[in-house]
């Protein structure tokens, strides 16, 4: 191995890094938030459950791939998108890419929280409701807390996958970590190298990450630590 | 048709391992290229590999009594295919560059097309100065021609095929003038020019001009200086391995007799439309 080829790819690609980590935060929040809209409208109407089972099936059936390459090149083809007043945000690679990625998560996001709000015991929505609680308060204090609860174990492998996922946002000509091993790898032809540096950043970021979620697991089951202890 | 693909390995294995081992006594050739780099190289319809440079190994192959055959490669894996003996060449408008000379060998070039800028016409860029041939060796002539055309670039945005000598001369002349922007094939460059999210593609001639005869190609030009020498490099040559001395002396002594004939600008006139045939 050659230490000083090494030394100096890992440099290059950690300037990826802030992109990567941005394009992570970003789109793993955007689409928590949608998810959990999705999640909640699903359950107000038959027409809302069609709605939204049709986009998480859309969006979880295609590859992220296609998504990506549908949202830059594709729309970018029709000149009434060209002259719409989104076509700022869709002009740049980087809210394309955020795009793709929010609405993907999010499609995955929804069914998680849906199997979190169906996890939440008749019992408690009863005992809020007979403590007098209007919908919005029973909702933010006793169903979306246990909801999360449960939900967070598999909300956290689909925020792994998220963060492995940026990598594809070098397709729209997106600098992140991956842009920059293929544009080394190319330059190179020393593939190994370049991808394992690339491999040892994601797997320090889902470390990262992992440990993150368990800390947050562990504050939302309070009642477990004190048990445990 | 996945074992029909498979055909070709399992012939090209039994053709190569003989000729790897013992051999220098070369009769027959494999030769990879991308199949994907028109007018260079590309499938027809049947599938069958045509183009400027299928053409010319025919022609350079006869002249030395070399029995050369194709097969497609992808770009990616093209290089460390070579070193690992699955071809004995490669043609597939590789340019010759002091980085690739570090893990292979090239013969002298076939073609040296320039580097220029292609927008749309009715682009403010349209308006650049295009001084015609513009050698990257004469340094003045190179401050000159960049300095023409920096006001009108200042602030837009250029896109490039990665890792290209193309890509390599933005970042070296222009890398604080404009803003790049890499892809992977230069047809998604010619995508986002279209679209508008780029202002200007910076790629060669002999890939313009194949830009230009696609549908919907009449709305962008060429413009600018026409670059070529210095860090883009001697132009394209048959790419071979490091050992095979003796191989690239015969491809030479074929592909010099090709070019003084003008057997190479002919070919490049039917494929290009343009000469980009290299000098001797």
């Amino acid at each position: 191995m050659d230490t000083v080829f090494l030394a100096e790819t890992m440099g290059k690609l950690l300037a990826g890094l802030p992109l990567t980590i941005e394009l992570a935060i970003i789109s793993i929040s955007a689409g928590a938030v949608l998810a959990t809209i999705l999640a909640l409208f699903r359950a107000t109407s038959p027409i809302a459950e069609a709605i939204v089972r049709g986009y998480v099936f859309t969006l979880r059936g295609t590859p992220l791939l296609l998504q990506i390459f549908l949202i830059y090149y594709g729309l970018g083809q029709f000149a009434e998108v060209r002259h719409s007043i989104l076509w700022p945000f869709l002009r740049q690679p980087y809210w394309c890419a955020i795009l793709a990625l929010t609405i993907n998560t999010s499609a995955y996001g929804s069914e998680i929280i849906r199997g979190g709000l169906q996890s939440v015991p008749a019992g408690a929505i009863e005992a809020g409701r007979a403590a007098g609680m209007s919908r919005l308060l029973l909702t933010r204090r006793i169903v979306l807390p246990i909801a999360i609860r449960q939900a967070l174990p598999a909300y956290g492998n689909e925020m792994i996958a998220m963060v492995k996922a940026t990598s594809l946002a070098s397709i729209v000509t997106l600098m992140e970590v991956s842009g920059i091993a293929y544009a080394i790898i190319s330059e190179t032809y020393r593939a190994i190298e370049v991808f394992l540096c690339a491999g040892a950043i994601y797997l320090t970021l889902n470390f990262l990450l992992t440990r993150g979620l368990a800390v947050l697991e562990r504050w939302l089951n309070p009642h477990l630590v004190q048990s445990r202890t | 048709m996945f074992l029909r693909r498979l055909l070709p390995l399992a012939a090209l294995a039994l053709i190569a391992a003989p000729f790897a081992s013992e051999a220098k006594d070369w009769k027959k050739v494999v030769i990879a290229t991308e199949g994907a780099y028109p007018p260079y190289n590309m499938h027809a319809p049947d599938g069958k590999l045509i183009g400027f440079e299928i053409d010319l190994a025919m022609d350079v192959c006869k002249r030395v009594n070399l029995e050369c055959s194709f097969i497609a490669q992808d770009w990616d894996g093209i290089i460390p295919g070579l070193n690992a003996g699955k071809y004995d060449a490669v043609m597939s408008g590789m340019s010759i560059t002091p980085k690739r000379l570090e893990v292979i060998d090239f013969t002298h070039a076939y073609t040296n097309s320039p580097t220029t800028f292609l927008v749309e016409k009715g682009s403010p860029l349209a308006k650049m100065a295009s001084p015609g041939r513009v050698s990257l060796d004469d340094k003045a002539g190179t401050d000159a021609a960049i300095a023409a055309i920096k006001p009108l670039l200042k602030g837009k945005i250029v896109g490039v095929q990665v890792s290209t000598i193309q890509s390599d001369l933005l970042n070296a002349f222009l890398k604080d003038t404009v803003e790049i922007r890499t892809y992977k094939t230069t047809e998604e460059h010619d995508l986002d020019l279209a679209a508008g999210r780029v202002d200007a593609a910076l790629a060669s001639v002999s890939y313009f001009s194949s830009t230009l005869n696609k549908p919907g190609g009449d709305k962008f030009t060429m413009v600018g200086p026409l670059l070529t020498g210095g860090m883009l490099g001697k132009g394209s040559g048959i790419a071979l391995r490091k050992t095979d001395t003796d191989l690239k002396a015969l491809l030479d002594k074929g592909l010099l007799a090709a070019i003084k004939d003008g057997s190479v600008k002919a070919l490049s006139m039917q494929w290009f439309k343009a000469d980009i045939s290299a000098a001797e």
